[in-house]
């Protein structure tokens, strides 16, 4: 009667594969495609107001980066932006939005267990290996483009 | 090996009286008094915080209203009840912890992840059962909020769950068994041992614990000589549909066709398409209000004459996880009958 021994662990992922049920890739692409869209499109309609009342391009850029943060920290306290993202997926994580749902989310969670603790530990505990990595990555590129430099290679 | 009569088989017991369910209740959470057994929960919470400050504060504030709740119901008073088998998901079981300290009844606290109101039942049965106690109490909880906070994301973060995924019921379920009173008698229980066939997705935890339920299964059918028609249903606890099916087909690999009778206390417990929860409900709340509210006024009327139990848990925990272990599933067996 042992299950255990009919079945290896390789088998058995194939079979579990097998009879689990997977959302549609297309069809999530659409969602994603229209949900990453509509954030896009209010953001170019934000960056055109700003710089159609005489804001410096640059700085037009700046301020609309900062009302998609600004909004979605707003969506996630209002517990919207969880909704929003099951519906549109990444469409609606990869604008900045979902960086700032994932620094807004853990704040809010774990308020309880202090500001120290709480919040100063663990703010970060999803945004981290983004910040951390995407740090690394630069630094590694910046010693690079360095050493090229060095050897009179140039590029770009 | 010589064992005594109650021994069945390797593992099982067959109680001679077999200690009776004297007094039970539910406590369920909003989305769940929403659900298709919405109608027979004892109470109903609409407020997630039940109150309090913390998700973790409102998993006890429920252990507390159902302990409370199951000894009104039993007719007895606090003090009567001798001791206390509970547990919930939380580390170090804090919920269950901080929820039980003004019953002053010594408590023993288990983990058996989602499986743990079988764990309870089968060794409060036998200490009942073996006259070292007049009346004790078996009770878990698991609340949605706490659960996501400590094994995944927290709430308000933005993600897509699998089909796979279950969503961790709001709420307690509490029983007192005693030896006289009450219609639904613990005949026999089957404890479960950890199964592992390697599966690491904590998101497909049904696909995890499915076997265990199959071994537990199999081993209670083998040590009491039963086929699977002797059982009005084989209740499994938290396994949703991926899981559902895993089982069936284990089953009958096994031999037995149980397709009719089983059911999951998961699956019962959503409207998977309206509330949108997947694969179905899990956590120890989520066994242990099913059997509370659905399981056993259809065993006290007599609809159901004989039903297996079956509780089910992955054990995990973060940090296993983290580490690349695999999620081990586990699955105690309780018989009940109508009596």
């Amino acid at each position: 009667m042992n299950v255990k021994k009919k079945m290896t662990p390789e088998e058995y992922a194939a079979y579990v594969k097998n009879v689990t049920p997977v959302h549609s890739v297309p069809l999530n692409m659409v969602k994603a495609f229209f949900t990453g869209g509509f954030i896009c499109a209010a953001a170019q309609a934000f960056l055109y107001i700003l710089t159609e009342n005489g804001v410096e391009r640059e700085a037009a850029a700046s301020w609309t980066t900062l009302f998609l943060i600004v909004t979605a920290v707003l969506l996630t306290g209002l517990n919207l932006f969880s909704k929003i993202v099951s519906f549109g997926g990444a469409g609606a994580l990869v604008p900045i939005t979902g960086f700032a749902n994932s620094v807004a989310a853990p704040a809010i969670e774990y308020k309880k267990e202090g500001q120290v603790f709480g919040i100063g530990c663990k703010i970060f505990t999803i945004a981290g290996p983004v910040i951390l990595y995407g740090t690394f990555t630069s630094w590694v590129l910046g010693i690079l483009y360095c050493l090229f430099q060095w050897t009179n290679i140039y590029w770009a | 090996m010589k064992g005594n009569v109650f021994q069945r088989g390797k593992a099982s017991i067959g109680f001679e009286e077999g200690p009776l369910i004297i007094g039970c209740a539910s406590v369920a959470g909003k989305k769940e008094g929403e659900g298709p057994l919405g109608e027979l929960f004892d109470v109903i919470e609409p407020d997630p915080m039940v109150g309090r400050e913390t998700w973790e504060q409102a998993e006890s504030a429920l252990q507390k209203e159902a302990a409370d709740l199951a000894i009104e119901r039993a007719g007895l008073v606090r003090s009567e009840v001798r001791y206390l088998f509970a547990g919930d998901l939380l580390s170090q079981l804090i919920a269950t912890s901080f929820g039980t300290v003004d019953l002053e009844v010594p408590v023993f606290g288990l983990y058996g992840a989602c499986s743990t109101i079988g764990e309870a039942l089968c060794l409060g049965a036998m200490t009942v059962e073996a006259g070292y106690a007049d009346y004790v109490m078996a009770m878990s909880s698991s609340h949605f909020a706490s659960a996501e906070k400590q094994f995944r994301f927290p709430l308000e973060y933005g993600n897509q769950r699998p089909f796979s995924a279950t969503w961790t019921v709001t709420g307690c379920g509490s029983f007192i068994l005693g030896k006289k009173g009450g219609h639904v008698r613990i005949s026999g229980i089957t404890p479960g041992k950890i199964v592992d066939m390697g599966l690491k997705d904590s998101m497909n935890m049904g696909a995890c614990m499915a076997p265990a339920a199959c071994d537990t299964i199999c081993r209670n059918l083998k040590d009491f000589g039963r086929e699977p028609g002797d059982y009005d249903r084989i209740i499994t606890g938290d396994l949703g549909q991926v899981g559902r099916r895993i089982l069936l087909d284990f089953m009958r690999n096994n031999g037995y066709s149980i397709r009719e009778r089983h059911t999951d206390c998961g699956i019962e417990v959503f409207d998977s398409e309206a509330q949108d929860t997947h694969a179905g409900g899990s956590g120890c709340g989520c066994s242990a209000i099913v059997l509370a509210a659905y399981i056993l006024p259809k065993l006290a009327s007599g609809e159901w004459r004989r039903v297996l139990f079956v509780p089910t848990g992955a054990l995990l925990s973060s940090v296993s996880f983290n580490e690349g272990q695999s999620v081990p599933g586990i699955a105690h067996g309780v018989v009940l009958e109508h009596a």
